[in-house]
């Protein structure tokens, strides 16, 4: 299938290091994956593994349903944005976007056309007698997407791509890049360490961790039905609560300190697991309830959208944020926290 | 891959069907060799069949591709390839190595022969080795890219006739056996450890030193010296506000442009037996005439004066890479400047040291110019050698027993830089802007550092002055009058129906030049394609790679020069005087220039650029040419004019290579001073000086524009 992207138990090392363990993965044709996870997690290498750029020591790799596992970069039908952006220096704009065409031996007059209209849709018009230097690094940015582009791959590959970007041109930029993609229904990998940008642009993310896949699923799954601690914390930020699963089953009972708790949720067996509680969902009351839990304000930040919390409970420390009050509380003063048990989730312990 | 594997095919085909396979006297550029194209220069194909039939050996190589190209496909097509190829090589190999000339190697070939290999059996091994390439490409190596694997094979099929199978020479003439019974022990030991190279006799004060213990003596004075006095340069130049930086820049590029034993002279001329100094102090205080300079003392002074400014090359790299947060954190910390010195900087550049020791302790090992003018009985391995070579008794097995005495030091030297140095490394350039500024000298330390180095550098300088002043006067120390004689011998021209060259060094003059113009882009070549494969690709072995291409940094000239005549003057390949011997030994002796500046320059340019050009579809040579080369550009034309510097400077390996066809500058030289004839030696190095002068001028001058040309750009738009 033409840009479908598919991995059977890839593997990688180097030397002794084991860059990726055993992988597989599918990718649909047309859609946006991301690969999110720290650095050092093996989402780069796994990139560079689509784009030919490393071999895979073990395992296939197929491209539109083709097998291109010792088939070099060159003859893949895929072209890849730099973190770097890597704009030939030496080259104008115009020559930049037309190489791929002219590497291939278009006529002259057919690449400087495609290049053209590549700048085009990058919304870069007129820059192409231009040096890559003369230009803004969001203007360098787009040139590189334009680059990728003009090829018409099966796959474009985004190497953390906003990553020296400012912070406000990144979502600028990150929704031109959606845009592009949908409009052209190309098939996208992209890689970042930014969660929230991970969110925004995809239709589905695979989280990496210590050279394997955590998990994978749309930007919803992943924050709703978080398979582990590691993605509760990683995908939206999680206080995490030691509790023990005293019936399993559905609906569950868990002991949180000496208090039971019956959850809407389904849980395979008793013992010990984590209980996820997003700050979002914490509320802040000044009046004592049996279900509350007693809690002392240790840091208090006010950001004007939001005011943050750190909290000493007796099950722990947690993170708090919640919606501008008239009253903020002060460092030092007792609360009574509240949350709703159906937004509660489990993961293992 | 198949397409290259096809081409490669039809190339060794043809070259085995057409080509004169053996070497033809004329050379192949010359169209002679179409009159005897069916005698003499018959191709391969021709002779197998009229009675050399080992010559189909290579034919099985390249039937059995043909074979695998038509029949197979795949991963099974891949590896028939590689079969096949190495195959034909090794055959191929084998029958070059088993009828050497005009004697057989073994009994049973006894009465075949056959003359070196010429353009033919070139190609066809070309053709083998690039099937043979192609194929490991075909399994995925090298990312299955064939340019790349095609690369390394070329590189390691180059440094391993021209550098290996030489010194392997050298290591069966010092083990062979009398009589060519085999090799052994028994004739090696006694003449290895005889006293005429061991003997410590004149630390005793009891006689003469052996020459390696001459080598070694002079090798750690050397080493210490120019290290102390490097560091002393570097110093003023990076940490203090000496008003005259630039002048000691320009001592950084003398010794390069010098042709060896030119400060020899000068020093004879000075300071020799009847030398203006001598003779000063003579008349002025009734000292003594001695030969002191004759020795030990003569050849390091000329050593010091020769390589102190290559380790402060080294040095100003170290001192400047000190980061200066460094010291500026140990000033806030109350320490005062001396102690900032003693306690941060200088052992922050302890590795550096010891790396400009290192490298000042085997240039003078290998040295062969200042011994040999100013040795005396004074021996030392590199001279001894070449006697061992030309002297009246040619004795071939004490060279090479010599040879390998001076290549273990050498080599000693060099595997410790490597491999104690190559793993720590204080240096601290991150390529993050360090802020901050150096500490300055204390007082007490800058004054030290300007009385050891100025006088020095004066003294250099003095040095050059009386080279050109030389060149112009009659007979030095008895007739200073001025007279261009000497140029006229060498260089002289009489405009008489047409232009003669008359003088007695345009010959070697313009052999020089050319064997050097040549020489020079090759070299170039062959060290950045080198660098190229280090820094940007990935493939087995890679560090068994780059540690046998800069192994030649590591062998001294004069070793060199005796495994080339001891390798190359029969066949299967017999290339003594030849031109094409010479151009060969410069590639090889000075590619480890052009792979270290290939890689430094290399390192600047971010991998991405690369990558971004094979990912848009480019393969791997049209992102060299397209991506790489263009922005190289300054470091090409300093391999370039480097490698062109050193061909012309170059004599320990030369003076073995050349012939009375091929005589280069500096041999030519050599026998001038070995005839005292003083004045015309001095006069040819005054213009060899100024044309290496010329050559760097003119290197700068098209760096400089290239920068201006940027500059303009960005002012423009």
């Amino acid at each position: 299938m033409k840009g479908s992207v598919r991995f059977e138990n890839v593997t990688k090392r180097f030397g002794y290091v084991t860059a990726l363990k055993p992988l597989s993965l599918d990718i649909a044709p047309g859609t946006l994956v991301t690969l999110l996870g720290p650095s050092g997690c093996g989402k780069t290498t796994t990139l560079r593994l689509i784009a030919g750029l490393e071999s895979a020591t073990e395992g296939r790799i197929l491209i539109g349903g083709q097998d291109v596992t010792h088939q070099s970069a060159t003859y893949r039908a895929v072209s890849m944005v730099f973190q770097s952006y890597a704009l030939f220096p030496h080259m104008t704009v115009l020559e930049n976007v037309g190489y791929g065409l002219m590497v291939k031996g278009a006529p002259k007059s057919e690449v400087k056309a495609r290049a053209e209209h590549g700048l085009e849709q990058v919304g870069l018009r007129g820059f192409g007698d231009r040096l890559p230097s003369e230009l803004s690094g969001g203007q360098q940015q787009r040139v590189a997407v334009a680059r990728a582009i003009v090829l018409e791959p099966e796959v474009l590959l985004l190497d953390e791509p906003l990553s020296n970007l400012d912070a406000k041109l990144r979502r600028h930029v990150r929704e031109e890049i959606r845009q592009i993609q949908q409009q052209l229904g190309l098939t996208a990998v992209y890689v970042t360490h930014d969660q929230e940008e991970a969110m925004a642009v995809s239709d589905r993310i695979i989280v990496m961790k210590n050279a394997e896949i955590a998990q994978e699923g749309t930007p919803q799954d992943l924050y709703d039905r978080p398979a582990s601690a590691f993605i509760a914390d990683f995908i939206g930020d999680a206080n995490l609560l030691d509790v023990e699963i005293c019936q399993a089953g559905t609906p569950t009972q868990v002991a949180l300190l000496d208090r039971k708790l019956t959850l809407p949720l389904d849980s395979a067996s008793k013992g010990a697991a984590k209980l996820v509680l997003r700050p979002h969902d914490i509320r802040l009351e000044r009046i004592a309830a049996p279900e509350r839990l007693l809690a002392e304000v240790v840091y208090a930040a006010w950001l004007g959208n939001t005011v943050q919390y750190t909290l000493a409970t007796e099950a722990g420390s947690l993170f708090a944020i919640t919606p501008p009050h008239a009253q903020p509380f002060a460092k030092g003063e007792q609360v009574f926290l509240d949350f709703d048990l159906d937004k509660l989730r489990l993961v293992a312990a | 891959m198949q397409r290259t594997a096809k081409l490669w095919l039809l190339v060794g085909l043809a070259a085995y069907a057409l080509l004169p396979w053996y070497m033809i006297p004329g050379g192949i550029w010359s169209p002679d060799w179409l009159a005897t194209w069916t005698t003499d220069a018959r191709p391969a194909l021709f002779w197998a069949l009229g009675g050399r039939p080992w010559l189909l050996a290579p034919l099985v190589g390249l039937l059995g591709a043909g074979a695998a190209l038509v029949l197979l496909r795949g991963l099974a097509q891949a590896r028939a390839l590689v079969a096949s190829g190495a195959l034909g090589l090794v055959l191929m190999a084998a029958q070059g190595l088993a009828i050497l000339g005009n004697r057989a190697r073994f009994d049973a070939l006894e009465g075949l022969t056959q003359p070196g290999m010429g353009a033919g059996a070139l190609l066809v091994a070309a053709g083998l080795l690039f099937i043979l390439t192609t194929g490991i490409s075909g399994l995925g190596r090298g990312r299955g890219d064939a340019f790349i694997t095609g690369l390394v094979g070329a590189i390691v099929a180059l440094v391993g006739i021209f550098v290996f199978y030489p010194m392997s020479f050298i290591l069966i003439r010092a083990f062979e056996l009398r009589g060519g019974a085999g090799l052994g022990l028994s004739e090696f030991l006694p003449r290895f450890l005889s006293p005429e190279i061991w003997s410590i006799a004149c630390l005793l004060g009891t006689g003469y030193c052996g020459a390696a213990m001459n080598s070694l003596l002079l090798g750690l004075a050397t080493a210490t010296g120019t290290t102390v006095m490097g560091l002393a340069f570097a110093l003023i130049f990076t940490r203090t506000a000496f008003p005259a930086k630039r002048f000691l820049r320009v001592l950084t590029i003398l010794p390069i442009i010098t042709p060896p034993f030119v400060i020899g002279l000068v020093l004879i001329l000075l300071f020799g037996r009847s030398g203006t100094i001598t003779e000063f102090f003579a008349d002025a205080f009734g000292w003594e005439k001695t030969r002191w300079l004759y020795g030990f003392w003569g050849v390091w002074l000329a050593q010091m004066l020769s390589f102190t400014p290559i380790a402060f090359l080294v040095l100003i790299g170290v001192v400047e890479g000190v980061n200066p947060s460094v010291e500026e954190a140990s000033q806030t910390l109350d320490a005062n400047r001396w102690q900032t010195f003693r306690f941060v900087s200088l052992p922050l550049m302890r590795p550096g040291l010891a790396n400009a020791f290192l490298l000042g302790f085997i240039e003078s090992l290998a040295d062969f110019g200042n011994p040999l003018v100013l040795g005396g009985n004074f021996n030392v391995l590199s001279t001894e050698i070449y006697f061992a070579i030309v002297g009246t008794v040619a004795d071939p097995a004490k060279a090479a027993i010599l040879s390998l005495t001076l290549l273990s030091m050498t080599l000693g030297a060099f595997l410790a830089q490597r491999l104690w140095l190559g793993k720590k490394n204080y240096a601290t350039v991150t390529g993050k802007g360090d802020s901050g500024q150096h500490a300055g000298l204390n007082p007490a330390l800058r004054w030290g550092c300007y009385a050891l180095a100025l006088p020095w550098a004066v003294f250099t300088l003095v040095l050059y002055a009386l080279i050109m002043f030389g060149s112009f006067v009659k007979l030095w120390g008895y007739d200073h009058t001025l007279t261009l004689e000497h140029y006229k011998r060498a260089f002289g021209i009489i405009v008489r129906n047409g232009v003669h060259l008359t003088g007695a060094a345009w010959d070697s003059f313009l052999t020089t030049l050319t064997i050097a113009a040549i020489a020079a882009p090759l070299t170039a070549a062959v060290g950045l394609a080198t660098a190229y494969l280090l820094v940007r690709q990935k493939f087995a072995g890679k560090d068994a790679f780059e540690f046998s291409t800069m192994l030649s940094f590591a062998i001294p000239g004069t070793v060199i020069g005796v495994a080339y005549v001891m390798a190359f003057n029969f066949p299967p390949i017999e290339l003594t005087g030849t031109g094409l011997i010479l151009i060969i030994v410069f590639i090889f002796r000075n590619m480890p220039v052009g792979v270290r500046g290939g890689i430094a320059a290399m390192s600047q340019l971010d991998r991405s650029l690369d990558e971004a050009s094979i990912t848009l579809g480019a393969n791997s040579a049209t992102t060299l040419r397209r991506v790489i080369l263009p922005l190289m550009g300054p470091a090409i034309l300093a391999a370039l004019t480097y490698s062109f510097v050193r061909a012309i400077t170059s004599v320990s390996a030369v003076i073995f290579l050349v012939s009375a066809r091929y005589n280069m500058a500096t041999s030519f030289i050599v026998g001038r001073v070995e005839n005292g004839e003083f004045g015309i030696a001095i006069a040819y190095a005054a213009v060899l000086i100024v044309t290496m002068l010329l050559a760097i001028l003119a290197l700068q001058l098209l760096i400089g524009r290239r920068k201006l040309r940027r500059a303009d750009r960005l002012q423009t738009s």
